[in-house]
């Protein structure tokens, strides 16, 4: 028995939520008095992985791979969990992830449970937290099958040291065809996406004008921050619709949130408030977000936050 | 072509969320239910091949008889049949057993579901589905064209999107994009005398087990009050961020 983390890479390189995964699956493993695999698919090197600990890392190179298939994919973490009898499977939350989660449920006949925000507060029944409602709400839920898949929630965890020195397996693997082709493929390259990002700056109708965008993409990029908004925002085309968050757009979790001229509409906090720190700037003190923020500066957004930018170049400049 | 459309019903997005009978049960007093709004932009973009490709719609819910007003409203916006299936939906492994045994019996060239439900928030139905009855699946679609049997699909990425293609039969789990806001329909009378007449299928529950179960909810503890910084003292802000919150 062992539990079996899943990990993302992009171009050889383990993606940044990985340690946040390998985090939590090292402290389940501890909890159930297992050891932890750690699967990656086309990783060149996996040293830093020794400092969140694996007792083992099983490595998969196959240039077939290098392009994501729900399909194929979740076929290859099955028979890896076949191979390893893993029967704990954890999962981020990337929209990878959550496309191939129910294909792998089905393929190990598996319960999964998606927006895992804690580790299990009860072996018998297994019974973790996830949150429901899109954030207005937690649920403690039971998996009861043998094999269980947690998908865990982005920055609910953190990230715990703990060096070890781990094993490593190459793994041969067989695909499945391909049913589905990949035409093309539209990256926003040299931007961070909303989903990578540890804080997003976001900004909303109180900016008057996409004209005013700088204001938003300096802060982000002072802060190498990715940037978003409200949704009457993209609805207007001042922003395209990737950047929308909320209950209808994209979640938001990240440990830091700056929402600017945005008035903190039920449907707008419901997709951002599992974000850990949210700062408000508004010049409206009635404005709802005050109640949902942890800071807030009620003031205008045009004065706030350019002095705001300048100040935070020379607090990096300082502190880098 | 036959479009099959899962309808899942769902509290309008102001409801305020409370529970009942000691945080076991939702609170559905004075709640408003609606159709779950990713599948409200999935109907709008069947609704667009049935008026353009002749295609037929049936909307399918797996749900106590409160549901059927939300079905109503399917048929109102112009599904020309719906499905209930009879059931409490105990969790998304449950319902997508459902919904799979139907399909086996009742073949559907295009299944169409919301990338997400905003009750559950499962994320996993439309998966589920695929994976049991092995059709093809694209989730996070953000625009679908079928020419023939064979489609063409846009999707999100982390970062951006990517094209992709297949062959029918196929199940997606769509999202806005797949039709803009602005599409979105609302019944007018003749759409709501009509539905009255259309077929409403109720359909007793197929032997399925559940997986996982929601066994107690609770609402976010009450934060802090919010900290106000004065607009003239920005490195405080800065300092709390750094120091305090340490997000910086
Ligand atoms: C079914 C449904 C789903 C929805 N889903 C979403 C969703 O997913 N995401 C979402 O965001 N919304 C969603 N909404 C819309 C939501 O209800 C609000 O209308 C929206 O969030 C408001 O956007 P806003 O805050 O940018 O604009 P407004 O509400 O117009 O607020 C603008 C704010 O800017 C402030 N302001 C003005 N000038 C300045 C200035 N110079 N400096 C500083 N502040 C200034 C104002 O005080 C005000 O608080 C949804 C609505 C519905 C009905
Ligand atoms: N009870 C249900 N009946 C019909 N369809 C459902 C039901 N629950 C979920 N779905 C469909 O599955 C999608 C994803 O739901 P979920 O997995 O709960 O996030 C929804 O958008 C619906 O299209």
């Amino acid at each position: 028995m062992s539990v079996l983390a899943y990990i993302e890479s992009n171009k050889g390189k383990i993606k940044k939520n990985s340690f946040e995964i390998v985090s939590y699956s090292n402290e389940l493993a501890k909890q159930l008095g297992t050891e932890l695999v750690v699967l990656v698919i086309n990783v060149e090197n996996t040293s830093e992985l020794n400092k969140y600990g694996a007792s083992k890392i099983i490595k998969i190179s196959n240039s077939e791979l290098n392009n994501f298939d729900s399909l194929i994919f979740s076929n290859v973490i099955s028979q890896v969990a076949k191979h390893t009898n893993s029967k704990h499977i954890v999962i981020s939350s990337s929209l990878e992830s959550k496309y191939l989660a129910p294909l792998l449920a089905i393929e190990l006949d598996a319960g999964y449970l998606s927006n895992v925000v804690e580790l299990p507060s009860n072996l018998s029944p297994f019974t973790i937290k996830r949150t429901c409602f899109t954030n207005k709400a937690f649920c403690e839920s039971t998996i009861e099958s043998d094999i269980k898949i947690i998908g865990l929630s982005s920055n609910a965890f953190g990230i715990i040291e703990n060096e070890m020195n781990s094993s490593l397996e190459n793994f041969e693997v067989s695909l499945l065809n391909k049913k589905i082709t990949i035409q093309s493929t539209e990256k926003v390259s040299g931007k961070i996406s909303i989903a990578d990002a540890d804080i997003v700056v976001s900004g909303g109708r109180g900016l008057k004008g996409p004209e005013n965008w700088n204001l938003i993409e300096d802060l982000a990029e002072t802060l190498g921050a990715a940037t978003s908004c409200s949704k009457p925002v993209s609805d207007m085309g001042w922003r395209p619709h990737s950047e929308h968050v909320g209950q209808t757009g994209k979640p938001v979790a990240t440990n830091l949130y700056i929402a600017i001229g945005i008035s903190g509409a039920i449907q707008h906090l419901a997709g951002i408030n599992s974000s850990k720190i949210k700062v408000v700037i508004n010049n409206d003190p009635e404005a709802p977000f005050f109640k949902a923020a942890d800071y807030g500066v009620v003031g205008d957004a045009f004065d706030v936050v350019p002095r705001l930018n300048e100040k935070l170049k020379a607090f990096k400049a300082q502190n880098s | 072509m036959k479009i099959l459309v899962c309808i899942s019903h769902v509290p309008d997005t102001t409801s305020k969320i409370n529970f009942i009978d000691d945080n076991k049960v939702f609170d559905n007093q004075g709640v408003q239910f609606v159709i779950n709004p990713n599948d409200e932009f999935g109907l709008t973009r069947a609704m667009w091949f049935k008026e353009k490709q002749n295609a037929t719609i049936d909307v399918i819910n797996v749900g106590n008889s409160n549901t059927e007003p939300t079905l109503r409203k399917a048929l109102a916006i112009g599904a020309d049949k719906a499905i209930r299936i009879d059931a409490h939906p105990i969790d998304g492994f449950f319902v997508a057993k459902q919904i799979s045994e139907y399909v086996s019996s009742n073949q559907y060239d295009l299944i169409i579901a919301g990338r997400e439900s905003i009750d559950y928030n499962g994320g996993m139905v439309p998966g589920l589905i695929a994976g049991l009855t092995k059709i093809n699946f694209v989730t996070n679609c953000i625009n679908i064209e079928i020419d023939n049997k064979s489609v063409t699909l846009e999707r999100e990425i982390d970062g951006g999107k990517e094209t992709l293609s297949c062959n029918l039969p196929l199940i997606i789990g769509g999202q806005k994009g797949l039709v803009e806001e602005s599409d979105l329909r609302i019944p007018n009378m003749r759409g709501i005398m009509q539905a009255r007449q259309k077929p409403l299928e109720v359909l007793p529950t197929y032997n399925s087990e559940s997986k996982t179960n929601s066994i107690k909810f609770h609402k976010p503890d009450p934060r802090e009050e919010v900290k106000l910084i004065s607009p003239d003292n920005l490195d405080e802000l800065i300092n709390l961020l750094h120091n305090e919150a340490k997000v910086l």
